[in-house]
């Protein structure tokens, strides 16, 4: 099963037409995701690898019963691309782009509001259910499918952490990079919530990394909603603080953001702490024996 | 992109904000003139720096003759100016600002931000102002008034209502504090600031409101569309290597150990430098090539890994998404053939065509050392460093 998608989902894919765009979008359609329409405004009418292009997202949405788009969109046109989707009723939104100004993210957030989309990303690797549907741009043949929900706010981190999970021979459920910019679509904490209902997740890896406060946010959540066991790497604990400046993002922040802030957090919410990054596929493989 | 207090005040004096009447200078000559165009008893001289404290540093003189402000200007440019946030060399003074000297009836915080968990800009005022600004909103958080601003709407009446009566203002002033309070709003809005901070907000002996200080920062990703800030880009203070990297849009950021790295994507670069820690070395460097970089962005980032004489060994770990390996190794090959290495490569790669990339190191016959994972890499490359 898995969480947001499986092999019933209909994508199209916004920017098909371009470098990045057409190069996934046959990975994907290696894979078996059913993507059945590109839309490229100016290419209506065209095909790109044997799937039709239209100008625009309704149009796409309409004919082909679509229920999610997957975004190549250049940084500057993204956020418009977002919320064409979602004007045309698309239900998930995979938005691939980085790059994208973050007061245009703002915007995004607001005119979702209320609405029933969901949008993950942007400059996020995707979403994928092993077996069943791959949307963005991981590789493949590095997943499995299991019973392992992997959540992450990197791209190639998150491949890492899977390829060790695979490795030790256990699957996942679904893995999602909700996206590293400050203004992202999907948190920690929604995603905790849909692998909790999840029957096919049964242990939850969460990938956090310092700055912002998501992964505080997802520690209430945790320690109160998730009673499936989590187990959690912070990426950059050994970083040096960067040269910052003015006040106001520590009036706004307070403590959080830090590496420490984020391990304390999730500890005390009951979390399993993995040190090294290298070491986080055996944790998971030990707990699931217990 | 942080722009230097002159620049920052430049913008908001477009908009029509009162800042102190001065100018910025490169070269001490101009001091004495610059005084005397300001035509008035006691002036400022602050030095240029993207970073805080610059007061407590010695960063922050005042003079009150046209000979004193050459003499001091002399001085300061040039010089390096440490403060708490600079780390001990301290950063190289390039531009003063100079400016009058105000009577000052009281002083206030203000700031424009992003609020990361409310999504949206966030407007902070504070009745006390200054460089202890962040004890006050640890210690007595209730003199910090925070107001999140819808993006659309804007800064609302009631809003402004409320920000005044927190800071006791009222009357003639509390019109001109609601003005500018919108007006900067309107600014961050339109230069897609990540941050506008005014600290001090002074209320002048005339009742007038002034920004003493301004810091603004740019969000990169909205460059694009202002190509106004072009020259701001060309005098920010970057090393060599830093302005290297910039140019060829790759993050990195120089440390003090011995191991260089070359990884994709931000995250998993922070992991390679935790796990060689991890196994007791030191990162030289944080280097991300990014999501989808090209055979010429690979061979720069190389070069200037290279570049940097501390560096003993060179770790490069890539999982390809977007990246694909095989561009990675033809980087590698080619940066190694145009400037030559003399020490020890550990290089692991996994992801999208990897068998390709193997079959490119290993034909080029490098002395290249392998790793099949994270771990193996980390602990080869602590060991050879050594």
């Amino acid at each position: 099963m898995g969480i947001l998608i499986d092999k019933n989902t209909r994508v199209i894919c916004q920017g098909m037409t371009g470098h990045a765009g057409s190069f996934h979008a046959e990975r994907m359609l290696e894979y078996g995701t059913k993507l059945v329409a590109g839309v490229t405004p100016g290419k209506g009418g065209t095909t790109q690898l044997g799937i039709p292009v239209f100008d625009s997202v309704r149009e796409a949405a309409i004919d082909f019963r679509a229920n999610a788009s997957v975004i190549y969109v250049p940084a500057p046109f993204a956020a418009d691309a977002i919320m064409e989707a979602s004007e045309a009723g698309l239900e998930l939104i995979v938005c691939i782009t980085e790059g994208i100004p973050t007061l245009d993210m703002i915007k995004v957030k607001k005119y979702l509001f209320q609405r029933k989309t969901r949008l993950i990303g942007p400059n996020c690797p995707g979403i994928i259910t092993p077996d069943a549907c791959k949307i963005g741009i991981m590789p493949g043949y590095i997943h499995k499918s299991g019973h392992v929900g992997v959540v992450s706010r990197s791209g190639t981190l998150t491949y890492e952490v899977v390829w060790q999970l695979t490795q030790r021979g256990l699957g996942q459920s679904t893995c999602i990079g909700i996206g590293g910019d400050p203004i992202v679509g999907t948190d920690f904490v929604d995603i905790l919530r849909l692998f909790q209902e999840d029957k096919e997740t049964e242990v939850i890896v969460l990938i956090g990394e310092i700055g912002g406060s998501a992964e505080e946010e997802a520690a209430e959540v945790l320690g109160q909603e998730i009673t499936k066991p989590v187990i959690s790497f912070i990426a950059g604990s050994t970083a040096p603080h960067g040269k910052r400046m003015g006040h106001a993002g520590a009036i706004i922040s307070g403590n959080k953001g830090t590496a420490i802030s984020k391990v304390e957090a999730l500890r005390n919410a009951g979390v399993t702490i993995v040190d090294s990054p290298a070491h986080i596929g055996e944790t998971v493989a030990e707990m699931m024996l217990l | 992109m942080k722009l230097y207090e002159f620049q920052s005040k430049n913008i908001l004096k477009t908009y029509g904000i009162y800042v102190p009447r001065g100018k910025a200078i490169s070269s001490g000559n101009d001091a004495s003139k610059v005084f005397q165009e300001i035509g008035c008893n006691r002036c400022v001289l602050k030095a240029q720096v993207l970073a805080g404290g610059r007061g407590k540093g010695g960063g922050i003189q005042f003079v009150n003759t046209h000979e004193e402000a050459q003499a001091c200007a002399a001085g300061m440019l040039g010089s390096y100016l440490a403060t708490h946030q600079t780390g001990q060399t301290g950063i190289k003074v390039n531009y003063l600002l100079i400016e009058e000297a105000l009577s000052i009836q009281r002083e206030l915080y203000l700031a424009i931000t992003i609020d990361r968990s409310l999504r949206t800009p966030i407007l902070i005022v504070s009745s006390e102002g200054g460089v202890e600004i962040e004890e006050v909103a640890k210690k007595t958080p209730d003199k910090i008034v925070k107001e999140p601003v819808d993006v659309f709407l804007g800064i609302l009446s009631f809003q402004l209502r409320h920000i005044a009566s927190r800071l006791d203002i009222s009357g003639t002033l509390s019109i001109k504090f609601n003005n500018l309070i919108t007006n900067l709003f309107h600014i961050f809005v339109k230069n897609d600031c990540s941050l506008l901070e005014i600290n001090p907000l002074v209320v002048t002996a005339d009742e007038e409101l002034c920004a003493l200080d301004a810091k603004i920062d740019i969000d990169d990703n909205a460059l694009y569309r202002h190509p106004e800030f072009q020259e701001f880009i060309q005098n920010q203070d970057l090393s060599p290597p830093e302005a290297l990297a910039k140019k060829y849009k790759l993050s990195y950021i120089s440390l003090d150990g011995n191991i260089g790295c070359l990884v994709n994507g931000a995250g998993l670069a922070m992991a390679t430098m935790d796990i060689i820690k991890f196994h007791g070395g030191e990162p030289a460097n944080f280097l991300d090539v990014g999501g989808d970089a090209s055979l010429e962005q690979v061979t720069q980032a190389f070069k200037i890994i290279l570049s940097d004489p501390k560096v003993k060994a060179i770790l490069i770990n890539i999982f390809g998404g977007i990246m694909k390996c095989d561009i990675i190794a033809s980087g590698i090959i080619q940066a190694v053939k145009e400037v030559g290495i003399h020490i020890p490569l550990v290089v692991r790669l996994e992801g999208t065509n990897v068998d390709r990339a193997k079959k490119i190191l290993h034909d080029s016959g490098l002395p290249i050392l392998s790793a099949k994972d994270m771990k193996e890499a980390a602990s080869l490359v602590v060991k050879v460093s050594r």
